[in-house]
């Protein structure tokens, strides 16, 4: 399943051997679904994606031509500055039907553009943290709080750091008392798989079963009418 | 399971919605296009989707070009049949698309932008080219009944 993580061409794609049988069955589609993987550089999105995914994780960018944006290169030309986000997904096929996609998504606030898009229709958001860094996943935290999107926060544990207790960063990041708060390693399967679980019965907690929830709020007025189409 | 399940009953659904939602674009005179702009140019800053294009749509298209012929917008066809119809990029999307891939997936083996995978997706759909599948289930947060089937296929990993 794995291959080398080279750069592919674009004449041969990674992933090839890799394909699930119901890619080659262009009759009918899987059900997809998506959850948002964020938090901080570093704090260990891709890793976590990586511990389930059936494929490597594949990157995705998306290019921002910034106007008055943050802006990486200080060489830029004031007024041509382009940005490029980077997003690392994966892929999980849950059943013959049924295709999960994890996107680790970059945490800063100026990405937020891509968080509208991302969380449309998302099931909800692992919000993953580093207690070293614990302010870097305040905007994520902010961001989900104020969207409505379901999210559970979990805790990357690295090694040779101290290992701090839910309830403390619970108490830290000012969590709402029903929001899990999961102690894992990022690199372990078995508990990235555990904190997805979390956060789908979290999603079903939440869910009344009101469809007239929409997927992404806070979406700028121009960027939700250059959207077009809305199938609600 | 794979049969009895409750197949999305995309297959018409999209598109269909899509065409009566969205002004298609272009309707009036074909659109020229030169086989050499750059993918920057080619978006145009256009950033209406005709087709519900998230990044986990997925997209396919068949191998054999389609009986039906050429969408609306299509120039008079060159000697050489589809390819020399079709942008290079959007070539290179439809060879991709021989197998089932997400947008997100198309954008990442391309090594191009989202965005402008995203329109010329939503071009070759609007040409009857590329086939759009629905998500599934109903737009917007996922009902739980899709939330129960995830649920329980994680539990089987």
């Amino acid at each position: 399943m794995d291959y080398a993580d080279s750069d592919p061409s674009p004449d041969a794609p990674a992933g090839e051997e890799g394909a699930a049988s119901w890619q080659t069955d262009l009759s009918r589609a899987p059900a997809a679904t998506k959850i948002v993987i964020a938090g901080g550089f570093g704090v260990g999105k891709t890793t976590f994606v990586g511990s389930v995914s059936e494929i490597t994780p594949l990157r995705t960018e998306a290019v921002m031509t910034s106007a008055g944006e943050g802006v990486d290169d200080p060489d830029a030309v004031p007024g041509k500055a382009t940005t490029t986000v980077a997003m690392d997904f994966g892929r999980i096929t849950l059943d013959a039907d049924l295709v999960l996609y994890l996107f680790g998504t970059p945490g800063q606030k100026r990405f937020w553009f891509m968080w509208d898009d991302l969380v449309r229709g998302a099931i909800g958001a692992v919000v993953m943290v580093d207690t070293r860094r614990l302010a870097d996943c305040f905007p994520a935290l902010d961001y989900f709080e104020s969207g409505g999107l379901p999210y559970v926060v979990a805790v990357n544990h690295f090694e040779g750091t101290p290992r701090h207790e839910a309830g403390a960063v619970r108490e830290a990041l000012a969590l709402a008392p029903d929001v899990p708060v999961l102690i894992m390693d990022a690199r372990r399967r078995v508990g990235v798989v555990e904190t997805l679980l979390t956060l789908v019965g979290r999603a079903l907690d939440v869910s009344p079963g009101v469809p007239g929830v929409p997927g992404a709020t806070g979406v700028p007025a121009a960027r939700g009418a250059a959207r077009g189409v809305n199938p609600a | 399971m794979t049969t009895a399940a409750p197949a999305p009953p995309a297959t018409a659904r999209v598109p269909a919605q899509a065409r009566a939602a969205a002004p298609r674009r272009g309707g009036g005179p074909a659109v020229r296009r030169s086989a050499r702009v750059r993918p920057y140019s080619l978006t145009g800053g256009r950033t209406r989707f005709g087709h519900v294009l998230l990044v986990e749509t997925f997209v396919g298209a068949p191998a054999a070009p389609r009986a039906a012929g050429p969408g609306p917008d299509v120039p008079a066809p060159g000697p050489g049949g589809l390819a020399s119809r079709v942008l290079p990029e959007a070539r290179a999307i439809l060879g991709l698309c021989r197998r089932l891939r997400s947008v997100a997936e198309v954008a990442a083996l391309l090594k191009m932008p989202l965005g402008v995978v995203r329109v010329l997706i939503a071009d070759l759909a609007d040409q009857g080219r590329i086939r759009v599948y629905g998500s599934g289930h109903t737009p917007g947060r996922p009902d739980r009944a899709l939330l129960e089937r995830v649920l329980s296929g994680l539990r089987r990993l």
